[in-house]
């Protein structure tokens, strides 16, 4: 068997449109790697299995026809979608959400549907119906959540590209801990049409990827406003690809959250230390941004009151967008929910009830207002800021289990971002040969702003060694 | 949608009680059983310990953000949109019980 598997997206387009490779190759060794660690990993909840068969018409499109996996929680006509939920078991959705249906258009191929904590509740995998994933850089460890599986998926080699979906973390996060690029774009930049609703006012479609070029090229072809999600918004989406290798002389560049209690002294903050290093190496003005407890000039917000704002929002927002699985129309009736569903459910009823909505709610969306305050002031001084994506390296299965907070833990660094709507990126910064596990470095830009991102992603990504498919010698 | 039904007051701000599990339990019509609700009410303490935290900001000048990027008033034409539109088969084929092109639901209301 060949390793065409490994390709990235980038690669396997170029080579397939020069017929270097034949499809019936690609996918043989897609499905050779699924058929060998699927078992064993448990990414794929689905398969198609007339993939090859689509992937001949897509042959003169852009995507060429290459196999592309995508978390459980977007509509697929003729996949089944559960969102890793007993409620939805079996459920076969009557049309296709809009990300997906974009992806066919552009010659790409829905391969399967990824393993996910279920309705991407929680940052592990773990809370998923369907058993956890394992993390393919090491079986032992978790490889974070929500998107678990898509990012699982591009670190086994299991496709050529993936999808996720963000509310807070979700495909940043699993992204640092699978050793993977991961893409947030703005809110709004991409359509939520047909996603298995969470936190809607949160919630981000994005690619999860073997590379930063890769990414610019899944993001060209989902953004874009649509008329069946009225939060798109009509922000022109310019060509990702085309300012993607001019450099980041000049970029100004802020270090954030490393001075937080959390951080001091762990690998993650030496890590983006060493990249900001890297980054200023290549052009950038680097200069760190003090960490703070109220809104000042010049300083950063704690992420700590974040995990508060991201708590009450979304776990209200779920509580209304998950009110509809009643099993009448579709799915099964509301004992089949799982613990973590039954949680947030009962404590977004709580918050939004009389007499507490304005204590919890209204005062949640107050914070979020000083975040976005502290941002826009933040982005006149600075055109990204850098940070660890996790406080740490993937942590061991069995670690979400019995804590209620978990997640919003795990995902503090992604929070102040994600209650924002800002569009941010993992990329890998840090490898630890003991145990095969990674630290990702995410990178954040004002609103719109994805291709500034994914430059300075692409700039910092080709000038180490961290990126396990680009070959160089160290 | 915004719940208005009143839930039994719990004076200390981070305790949660299991009478308050059970009256949100019924609100959110999530099916709970007597093991759970000890659980849940200490999961719920310690969540609203962390959310309780947003006191220590002052808020009392800023207005709350429901929507990040600034849009307002999205409307759609006020047509049918026929490529959306499902065939009644379509429609049912995710119910689990249907009768005569209908889905049977439980009643509801009673009988005379």
């Amino acid at each position: 068997m060949g390793t065409l598997n490994t390709l990235t997206l980038t690669d396997a387009i170029r080579k397939l449109h020069n017929n270097e490779i034949t499809l019936d190759a690609l996918y043989a060794d897609v499905n050779s790697a699924v058929s060998s660690k699927n078992s064993a990993l448990n990414i794929y909840l689905a398969q198609d299995k007339y993939a090859e068969k689509s992937a001949e018409k897509g042959t003169l499109s852009l995507l060429r026809g290459v196999p592309i996996a995508v978390k459980d929680n977007f509509l697929t006509v003729g996949l089944p979608t559960t969102a890793s939920s007993k409620v939805l078991d079996g459920f076969m959705p009557p049309y296709e959400s809009t990300v997906t249906s974009k992806l066919k258009k552009a010659g790409g191929v829905i391969f399967g549907k990824t393993n996910m904590d279920a309705w991407a509740h929680g940052s592990s995998t773990e809370t998923s119906d369907y058993g956890p994933t394992k993390n393919p850089r090491n079986p032992e460890h978790l490889p974070g959540g929500s998107s678990g599986g898509s990012a699982a998926a591009v670190a086994a080699d299991m496709c050529i590209a993936a999808i996720g979906s963000e509310t807070a973390g979700s495909i940043r996060q699993p992204s640092a801990w699978c050793g993977v690029v991961g893409l947030k774009p703005t809110y709004g930049r991409v359509s939520r049409a047909g996603v298995v609703a969470m936190g809607s006012s949160l919630d981000c479609p994005g690619p999860i990827t073997k590379t930063v070029e890769d990414a610019a090229i899944l993001l060209n072809v989902i953004a874009g406003q649509d008329k069946y999600d009225a939060t798109t918004s009509p922000v022109q989406v310019p060509d990702f690809t085309k300012m993607l290798k001019t450099g980041v002389k000049g970029v100004r560049v802020g270090i954030a959250y490393i001075d937080h209690e959390k951080l001091v002294g762990t690998p993650a903050a030496k890590a983006v230390e060493q990249a900001a290093e890297v980054l200023q190496s290549l052009g950038a003005i680097v200069d760190r941004v003090p960490l703070s407890q109220t809104l000042k000039d010049n300083t950063i917000l704690t992420p700590d009151y974040a995990i508060g704002v991201y708590t009450v929002v979304q776990r209200g927002e779920v509580s209304s967008n998950l009110a509809r699985y009643d099993g009448i129309r579709y799915g099964h009736d509301r004992t089949h929910f799982g613990d973590e569903a039954k949680r947030r459910i009962m404590l977004g009823t709580f918050t939004l009830s009389k007499g507490y909505a304005d204590k919890y709610y209204v005062k949640a969306q107050q914070v979020r207002s000083l975040y976005i305050q502290n941002f826009r002031q933040l982005f006149s001084r600075y055109d990204v800021l850098i940070s660890p994506t996790s406080p740490g390296y993937a942590l061991k299965l069995g670690a979400s289990k019995d804590n209620p907070m978990f997640g919003e833990l795990e995902d503090m660094l992604e929070e102040p971002s994600s209650i924002t709507g800002l569009p941010g990126i993992n990329v890998p910064c840090g490898h630890d040969k003991k145990t095969n596990l990674y630290l990702g470095l995410n990178i954040v830009s004002a609103q719109w702003n994805e291709g500034l991102v994914l430059r300075a992603g692409y700039a910092f990504e080709q000038n180490t060694y961290w990126n396990s498919w680009l070959k160089k010698d160290k | 949608m915004k719940k208005t039904s009143s839930v039994p007051v719990h004076t200390k701000t981070s305790v949660m009680s299991t009478a308050v599990v059970q009256h949100i339990a019924k609100l959110a019509n999530i099916p709970i059983t007597s093991a759970e609700e000890k659980k849940l009410a200490d999961g719920f303490t310690t969540t609203l310990g962390v959310v309780d935290q947003l006191k220590k900001l002052d808020t009392s000048t800023v207005e709350p953000t429901h929507q990040v990027t600034g849009l307002q008033n999205v409307l759609r034409d006020d047509g049918i949109d026929r490529d959306r539109m499902f065939t009644q088969e379509q429609a049912l084929a995710n119910a689990l019980h249907t009768h005569n092109g209908y889905i049977v639901v439980e009643q509801i209301l009673d009988q005379e």
